[in-house]
């Protein structure tokens, strides 16, 4: 155990001293993408790895996006301030519509599109209210004076992006780990296999998938908000909606989303991926990258359901153990 | 005062009047993906990037190779039904015992793979048929023909189905196996014939939408989520897999956006329906029509 420890330590370590040692922009930046877009499909798989598959996400991420930077353009309001109030704002949003749901045992494909109608109404409202929001054709943040780049919390320096994503990043492997030992993941798991069992031995059912889905929510807020920020640019594309919420849940199951880290190895695969047609390609990469990635979602589900991190890590710890075929049947997101 | 109400009031039978028509399309979408839904077991998320290929067939059929629209229209059906098989032959079938999360996110591989391989292939230019069908003026209000001719055929296209449902054999035995699963196999009948047919009909019905829509809509490769979504929404508000639910629904939904649009922007008629669905899943969440328990 205290290696395992150590090997985390150093590995994080390595990752805080990367920007000194190596400093090219441009792999600053995809590295930045990288870690952003893992916490955020890291807060997903906190709620999708006990079988609560929300097609909502998309919708959070822009919540904390477009909140955040409102608040800035319109009433000068700090970052600082505006984060905290954009993932409350995500936070009873996600109540409001998941009170409901959960209360009449919505679950399954209801559940999904339930969650699905939420990013669209966000990806709506958003287009609607044009006039403050500038619509489909994006927003930008003021940029604050010189000297005032932490009050509006935007940095030229990549340098201070990577170590605030970094640092983001690890915070959302904590919350995982921390969830990981609680008791919300027994329960959670006991209501994934069966919930009137679960309610049965007396676990609150409602209440456990509401602190689960909050968190999830509040997580993918801030990713949202932190993404706008790092960019300076966001459109209702990008930042929410269907797609947005598709791309989540690709990344998470292409790198696993029963390990820790599978929605980071996730990240890795689909940014590098992009970033590679967009170079090798240019502007004829358009719709390149989407449709390798519905492919290989498509293979992934039918042939690698846990995921890249998790087969591997499933092969390291028991190399010639039967898969478990029966169990695949009751828990949604198969574990074979 | 007197004549504006006047005003008002026409605009607003208008608007109702063209909420119904646009119920139809709505309704013929909705009832696809009910009957995949009802007989399968697998919601389709990419059911309307079928519809949207539907549309870039008609758009190459007329515009390209130069065929009236009367017969692109029955190719195009043939083809996105083909295209419906192939989606349940190469992606649904080796799922059919996973978990149906799975399943529904596969569909949603297929809805990216749909959609950049129209960016690719069509490129992300808006196109249409070129076809301006003339304005019907009843009074002061003013319908367009190719809404009139949309619900018309969707409705025509509904009584079709409904049809071979009940008064053919392989109709009955698609009813029979939504009912159970398990007792159809020992009854003589092939599941995987079934189930196969009815994904050809259920994207059919996506295609026959897919020709309408291409009367009033540009497409181009995103067109799907414009309105997928709500024939989403349409099918868990009447319950899924409930076709008379489903059929209700579409013209509540289609009523909202309608009189939505016609206070405010289309886009407010839309959040308006999403609120709307959200509010009615505390009141009924089995559905419109499901019996409380």
């Amino acid at each position: 155990m205290n290696r395992q420890a150590a090997g985390w330590i150093v590995a994080l370590l390595a990752l805080v001293a990367l920007p000194f040692v190596h400093r090219d922009p441009y792999h600053l930046h995809v590295l930045v993408l990288i870690l952003i877009w893992s916490f955020a499909y890291t807060s997903w798989s906190i709620m999708g790895r006990f079988g609560l598959v929300s097609l909502g996400h998309g919708g959070f991420m822009g919540i904390g996006a477009y909140v955040t930077a409102l608040l800035w353009n319109h009433l000068g309001v700090s970052p600082w301030i505006g984060i905290p109030l954009s993932m409350a704002t995500a936070g009873v949003l996600a109540l409001i519509v998941a009170y409901p749901c959960f209360r009449f045992r919505i679950t399954g494909h209801y559940f999904v599109l339930v969650t699905l109608a939420l990013s669209g109404i966000v990806l709506q409202v958003i287009t609607a209210t044009r006039d403050y929001t500038g619509g489909s054709l994006g927003y930008t943040p003021q940029r604050a004076p010189s000297g005032k780049g932490l009050f509006a919390l935007q940095f030229d320096d990549k340098t201070t992006w990577y170590l605030i994503a970094l640092v983001v990043w690890a915070a959302g492997l904590v919350i995982w780990r921390a969830i990981d030992r609680s008791m919300i993941r027994h329960a959670m798991e006991a209501i994934s296999e069966d919930e009137d069992a679960a309610a049965a031995a007396g676990v609150n059912v409602t209440a456990e998938k509401l602190k689960i889905t909050l968190i999830s929510a509040l997580m993918t807020a801030l990713a949202g908000a932190l993404y706008c920020q790092y960019q300076m640019f966001i459109s209702p594309d990008t930042v929410s909606g269907i797609a947005v919420s598709l791309q989540m849940v690709f990344a998470a199951i292409v790198g696993g989303v029963y390990v820790a880290l599978g929605p980071t190895v996730g990240a890795v695969i689909t940014i590098v991926l992009a970033e590679v047609l967009r170079i090798s390609f240019g502007t004829k990469a358009v719709g390149w990258d989407n449709l390798v990635y519905g492919v290989l979602l498509v293979l992934f589900i039918i042939f690698l359901p846990k995921g890249i991190l998790g087969s591997v890590i499933d092969r390291i710890k028991s190399p010639r153990k039967p898969s478990r075929g029966h169990e695949q049947q009751t828990v949604p997101i198969a574990r074979r | 005062m007197q004549s504006f109400l006047n005003i008002f009031d026409i605009y607003l039978l208008e608007a109702v009047i063209n909420g119904i028509l646009l119920g139809g399309v709505l309704a013929l979408l909705a009832l696809g993906l009910n009957l995949i839904f009802g007989v399968i077991d697998v919601t389709w998320i990419c059911y309307a990037e079928l519809v949207m290929i539907g549309m870039y067939g008609m758009y190459y059929l007329v515009q390209v190779f130069h065929l009236p629209y009367w017969a692109a229209a029955p190719l195009v059906i043939l083809l996105v039904a083909l295209l419906g098989a192939a989606l349940h032959f190469l992606v649904i079938a080796p799922l059919l015992t996973a978990p149906p999360i799975n399943q529904l996110l596969a569909t949603g591989g297929v809805l990216f793979i749909l959609q950049s391989f129209a960016t690719v292939a069509f490129g992300i230019d808006f196109r249409n048929l070129g076809i301006r069908l003339p304005v019907l003026a009843l009074g002061e209000m003013n319908f367009s023909y190719a809404r009139l001719l949309s619900f018309g055929a969707a409705l025509v296209g509904m009584i079709g189905v409904y049809l071979f449902l009940t008064r053919t054999f392989t109709g009955t035995a698609i009813r029979a196996i939504a009912q159970d699963r398990q007792i159809m196999p020992l009854m003589g009948v092939d599941p995987k014939r079934i189930y196969l047919v009815t994904s050809a009909i259920g994207g059919g019905l996506a295609g026959l939408a897919a020709c309408l829509l291409v009367l009033q809509y540009d497409v181009h490769p995103f067109v799907g989520l414009s309105f997928g979504p709500i024939t989403f929404l349409i099918c868990v508000l009447g319950g899924l897999g409930n076709f008379i639910g489903g059929f209700i629904a579409a013209f509540v939904f289609a009523e909202i956006i309608s009189l939505g649009g016609l206070f405010s922007d289309l886009e407010w008629g839309y959040v308006l329906a999403f609120a709307f669905f959200i509010v009615m899943m505390f009141i009924r969440p089995a559905g419109l029509l499901a019996r409380r328990s």
